[in-house]
């Protein structure tokens, strides 16, 4: 075997191969100390005794030279006293013939404060010091992280700005109110507006939908929109409007007749059960619809509000049914 | 190509010829307005078209325009941040130029997929280095060009620069070193910008 043999280093050797060393005496005084070290205690340390300047974290508290390379190989925790917001990381040797021992340290995960508030500079570092790397890559991240911040900033501003726009109802593909509002003005706004308008709501919907639920409830909806689609004509509007609520446009239309003939059909259309995981989904529906030739000047609002008023008339005569507008239908709610 | 490498271009026509010029450009390649994303990829066709575009609407010839975009890289304000990491290369811009070695190691660290070129440095003679770049699109030599005397001014450095055509199809920058401490350069702290 070869006889583990002594090396003599020069202190300028030393502060080379280690810029964070302390090298401390048989009697525990500190005898010399590594560059980077001193820069970071912001004053000369030598001569000073070593369990003054430097407290001793982990594995366990040691006050005594023979304590502290009891510990030798093993790692430690410790910062100096004066700057215990900097917890270093260590290893401790013997030094041969009883001359003391040697204490090589890392910035361990305090890198980044002890650098910026101590003002260290690439030539602390050993080359071998990997702190410079770690260093690079926490700005890098750091720039990194900000552009994917930004990414996401502005693909949700771009996101909500996409659904403010969106005239489609998802689920079922219809228009959503959005578009019908808009198509409802522009109808309005002609010269002479001939079109019907019609509020309608599904009967019975909320009990397939708490008896067998959302995706039950998805189902019938995405039905009930086929078949409004299925019985208009083309240039004539469908739109969800609310959960289980549908307004449609119809153009050239200025009939009360035919509006009552629709009604009623769309109506019967929609009570044919539709089956969903086996079960029999029965809905109805209740409608109540206006035209707009009986108006001198016709109003969104207003229109809205009456085929609305023609809705719940249906509802109060007991459902599934339509009603056609008419003031008389405003008497009942009147107070007397 | 990643988004970064866009951007970087982006950034460089907007921040040097103005918004209208950029526009420009993206009308020629046909790309939508507003422009690249830096975390997104793009076909590698996307960064080529942007160049010649950029060349054509400028009047420049390929290589000036590249170098100025190296430059600007490391000089710009808006890059500030480019060239701190570059300054973790090294203390002086002899130990810089050593460690463009392990650039691209580094930056792919930090992002694995970036489309960093191969750079390999060869300290010919005493003051004489050779930078051997190559990459998926032409001219990453003459980027290299200009930002190297970008870093060589940010070192205080005195160095000449030069252009060469590499026998493998690679490109290559020879660099004088004159004087490692010609100016005082610009200031570079390691903890971080001074607030």
């Amino acid at each position: 075997m070869i006889p583990d043999r002594v090396i003599g280093l020069s202190g300028t050797a030393l502060d080379q191969l280690m810029p964070m060393h302390i090298w401390v005496g048989p009697a525990g005084l500190i005898n010399r100390i590594g560059p980077t070290l001193s820069r970071i205690a912001g004053k000369d340390l030598r001569g000073q005794s070593l369990f003054d300047i430097v407290d001793l974290q982990r594995p366990k508290a040691a006050r005594t030279l023979e304590a502290l390379l009891s510990l030798q190989g093993a790692r430690l925790t410790l910062c100096l006293r004066s700057r215990p917001d900097l917890p270093f990381r260590g290893i401790v040797v013997g030094l041969p013939a009883g001359v003391g021992g040697l204490i090589q340290l890392s910035l361990g995960l305090s890198f980044a404060k002890a650098v910026a508030d101590c003002g260290l500079t690439l030539k602390d570092f050993s080359p071998c010091d990997q702190t410079v790397d770690l260093l690079y890559l926490r700005e890098a991240n750091a720039a990194i992280a900000r552009e994917s911040r930004s990414l996401t900033g502005r693909l949700q501003r771009a996101k909500q700005a996409a659904e403010e726009q969106a005239l489609t109802d998802t689920l079922t593909g219809l228009a959503n109110r959005r578009a019908m509002d808009s198509a409802l003005r522009v109808l309005t706004d002609a010269p002479v507006p001939r079109f019907g308008l019609m509020h309608l709501d599904l009967d019975f919907f909320k009990e397939v939908n708490d008896s067998m639920g959302h995706a039950a409830g998805d189902h019938v909806l995405t039905h009930v929109a086929n078949i409004l689609r299925s019985e208009i004509r083309e240039g004539d509007i469908v739109a969800r409007v609310g959960g289980d609520e549908f307004v449609l446009l119809f153009r050239d239309c200025d009939d009360p007749d035919l509006l009552d003939a629709i009604g009623a059909r769309l109506i019967s259309r929609l009570e044919e059960p539709t089956i969903f995981d086996g079960q029999q989904c029965r809905i109805s529906a209740s409608a109540g619809s206006v035209l707009a030739s009986r108006y001198d000047r016709p109003d969104p609002d207003r229109m809205l509000n009456d085929a609305d008023v023609a809705l719940y008339a249906s509802k109060n005569r007991g459902r599934a049914q339509h009603t056609l507008y008419s003031e008389d239908l405003l008497a009942p709610l009147r107070p007397n | 190509m990643h988004g970064l490498v866009n951007r970087a271009l982006q950034g460089f026509l907007t921040d040097t010829y103005g918004k209208e010029i950029w526009d420009e450009v993206l009308s020629q390649v046909g790309l939508p307005g507003g422009g690249f994303e830096s975390m997104l990829h793009y076909e590698d066709r996307v960064t080529g078209d942007v160049i010649l575009a950029a060349a054509d609407v400028l009047h420049k010839d390929r290589c000036t325009l590249l170098e100025d975009l190296g430059t600007y890289l490391l000089s710009h304000p808006n890059q500030e941040g480019l060239r701190r990491l570059m300054r973790f290369g090294g203390d002086t811009f002899f130990d810089f130029l050593q460690s463009l070695d392990d650039l691209s190691g580094r930056a792919r660290l930090a992002l694995p997929d970036l489309d960093m070129p191969d750079l390999t440095i060869l300290h010919d003679s005493h003051n004489r280095f050779v930078l051997s770049v190559r990459w998926c699109l032409p001219g990453a030599g003459s980027v290299f060009l200009g930002a190297l005397r970008a870093m060589a001014d940010d070192y205080g450095a005195l160095a000449f620069f030069e252009a060469e055509e590499g026998e493998d199809g690679d490109e290559r920058v020879v660099i004088d070193l004159v004087d490692q401490s010609f100016a005082s350069g610009r200031s570079f702290s390691l903890g971080g910008r001074p607030a």
